[in-house]
């Protein structure tokens, strides 16, 4: 924006010179010579004012590039895990082998690495895709998990939003913030007492046991609350004197203008629960229930090859929701840090 | 049809309910518990207390993550406004925080074989550091881990830190910054006198999301880790969850009452001193 503002005032300041020279020039002959050799000394200086004044935006603008580049690099470090998981994935297990030797065969020296393996291949997708079901069942449960949290958090989540957010009622700031601490408590501290809970209801060691409580989290009740709160309150209450119902209401005006909001929180939900770790780690002990996360580091060296391609598939679904809401996720980060 | 006094009963309830029963009801019965033996449910006052803060792991684990979030979001925050405030004046703003904002997309599992590569006693640090005097190091068994868990902390987090901090740079009217310009304020007076106070609202909601996340940081941990990993990180929630997988629960229960109230306390004084 704030570069955008400068590259105009350079467009506007370019044809501020031209103006004046133009009439200058125009004045010729109108005035009298000194007026106008007096003008033209004017307009010579403001000339040398407008270069002066041209150079500095321009140095401006090469300070703007300059910090783009400096902001660039920390951003391209960012990549390089991805790159090296995504040419160890297409590496075959020969490569792979001579390049880990080091800590495969507790050897000194180093591992070493490749930006193009000498041969690459698809044998490990093959392998891990078509030859071992127990990916999929993993690769399932994961999924599974994530969207039975993500639909329940729908049903129950975004209509207390929309309690919050579109009445008032008695004790209505209490129970946000009990909410708002609610979402800001680590799981660890909650944990003895969901083990409790679950425990009397017979879920440990069932995948309810990681779905139940995620449901009712309440940080998806405070970004959708968030995305409430953007909706203009006159507008209920005009649908009111038409006679619209409160839950008319919330399916025609609620839903589709707090779609910004939900959506927000379906995506970084996605990105929460895709990394699920705490709760299946102390709630599930069937290795058959885990999700993908907590399976694929016990992938060892032995697998390298194997492991690569499947921490890129796991990255795939990650990278997609990413890519595909972005502006809701950042949306969905600012709503978080509104005003309770 | 439901009236407009009700009608927010009918949309709570499921949540509050669940609420009730999967958090608040449950975390009452840790209270009462804390002050009662596991096994026999006698009630032995403030015993299970003392157990907790006379043990040793709890000390190192409370003082471990005091310090990581101590060294931590002070970085991350003052980094996070710094990379913000670049940002802001540059053009390509969206592909800038695209690529700041992508380690978040980045699954924990698919982090960890990369760090292994990265970090291991004959990975690739090592090897390019190896030409210095530096003696071979294994980062993940030595005091170093707390710095790499750290630097981790700090990759994964920036984006959502710069997130925040651009969107209340934005809130911030240009009017205001142009004002204080003519009123011949340098960048430097703009910047401690305009931007940051108008900025209080959001360094309470960056510094609060921030501690929530830092929490997160044992999957990292963990995964590169596993449960008992070396004693500079050694944390809160490593102890929790070793004392779940023994069975300790008295133990638990008592901590995870202390631990509550603290982050009950360091919420609300946030607050307080937010809203004033």
């Amino acid at each position: 924006m704030v570069a955008e503002r400068i590259g105009q005032e350079k467009k506007a300041g370019r044809r501020g010179v031209w103006k004046d020279m133009g009439k200058g020039r125009v004045g010729k002959g109108r005035v009298g010579k000194r007026r106008e050799e007096g003008r033209r000394a004017d307009c010579w200086m403001s000339i040398g004012r407008e270069a002066l004044e041209f150079m500095r935006k321009r140095e401006e603008v090469w300070k703007g590039r300059l910090l783009e580049g400096v902001l660039l690099l920390p951003a391209l470090l960012v990549c390089i895990p991805v790159i090296i998981l995504l040419t160890g994935s297409v590496m075959g297990r020969g490569e792979l082998a001579a390049y880990l030797r080091p800590v495969l065969s507790e050897t000194s020296g180093f591992i070493s690495w490749k930006l193009m393996p000498d041969y690459p291949t698809f044998a490990n997708y093959k392998r891990l895709l078509l030859e071992t079901p127990q990916f999929f069942v993993l690769f399932w449960n994961s999924m599974g998990m994530v969207f039975a949290i993500l639909a329940g958090q729908l049903l129950v989540g975004v209509p207390a939003a929309w309690a919050f957010a579109a009445y008032e009622f008695p004790l209505r700031k209490w129970a946000l913030t009990v909410y708002i601490v609610l979402m800001l408590l680590p799981f660890q501290v909650t944990m003895l007492s969901s083990y409790l809970v679950l425990d009397g209801m017979g879920l440990m060691n069932t995948q309810k046991a990681i779905v139940l409580p995620a449901v009712f989290s309440t940080f998806p009740v405070f970004i959708c609350y968030g995305g409430f709160l953007q909706i203009p309150k006159e507008l209920f209450e005009s649908a009111r004197m038409d006679g619209a119902g409160e839950a008319l209401i919330f399916f025609k005006f609620g839903l589709p203008l707090g779609k910004g909001g939900i959506l927000s929180a379906l995506a970084l939900g996605f990105l929460e629960y895709w990394n699920l770790m705490e709760q299946p780690l102390a709630f599930l002990e069937d290795k058959a229930l885990w999700p993908l996360s907590l399976y694929l580091p016990e992938i060892g060296w032995q697998q390298a090859g194997y492991a690569f391609a499947a921490s890129v598939i796991t990255l795939i679904p990650a990278v997609f929701v990413f890519l595909a809401g972005q502006d809701y996720l950042e949306q969905g980060i600012v709503y978080a840090g509104l005003k309770g | 049809m439901m009236g407009k006094k009700r009608a927010w009963i009918f949309f709570l309830l499921p949540s509050l309910g669940g609420v009730f029963v999967f958090v608040v009801c449950p975390f009452a019965d840790v209270v009462r518990r804390s002050f009662l033996t596991a096994m026999t449910g006698q009630f032995v006052g403030l015993w299970n207390y003392r157990m907790v803060f006379g043990n040793m792991a709890f000390r190192t684990a409370m003082k471990n993550t005091f310090f990581f979030t101590a060294f931590c979001i002070p970085i991350l925050v003052s980094f996070g406004l710094l990379v913000a405030l670049a940002i802001s004046r540059v053009k390509h703003i969206r592909l800038l925080k695209s690529l700041y904002l992508f380690p978040m997309a980045m699954p924990t599992a698919a982090i960890v074989i990369v760090w292994k590569m990265l970090f291991y006693k004959q990975g690739f640090v090592n090897k390019y550091l190896q030409g210095q005097e530096t003696a071979l190091m294994d980062y993940l068994g030595t005091e170093a881990a707390f710095y790499l868990l750290a630097g981790t902390y700090i990759w994964k987090n920036m984006g959502y830190t710069v997130t925040l901090w651009l969107a209340g740079l934005m809130g911030i009217s240009g009017e205001m910054l142009e004002a204080a310009k003519v009123d011949g304020a340098g960048r430097m007076q703009r910047l401690f006198y305009v931007l940051l106070p108008n900025l209080k609202g959001s360094m309470y909601i960056i510094v609060v999301l921030s501690f929530l996340n830092s929490f997160k940081i044992y999957r990292e941990a963990y995964l590169v880790a596993g449960s008992y990993p070396h004693e500079s990180i050694y944390m809160l929630q490593h102890l929790f969850n070793n004392w779940f997988v023994n069975l300790d629960l008295d133990k638990m229960a008592a901590a995870a009452v202390v631990c509550g109230a603290v982050f009950l306390a360091g919420i609300l004084l946030l607050q307080r001193a937010w809203e004033q």
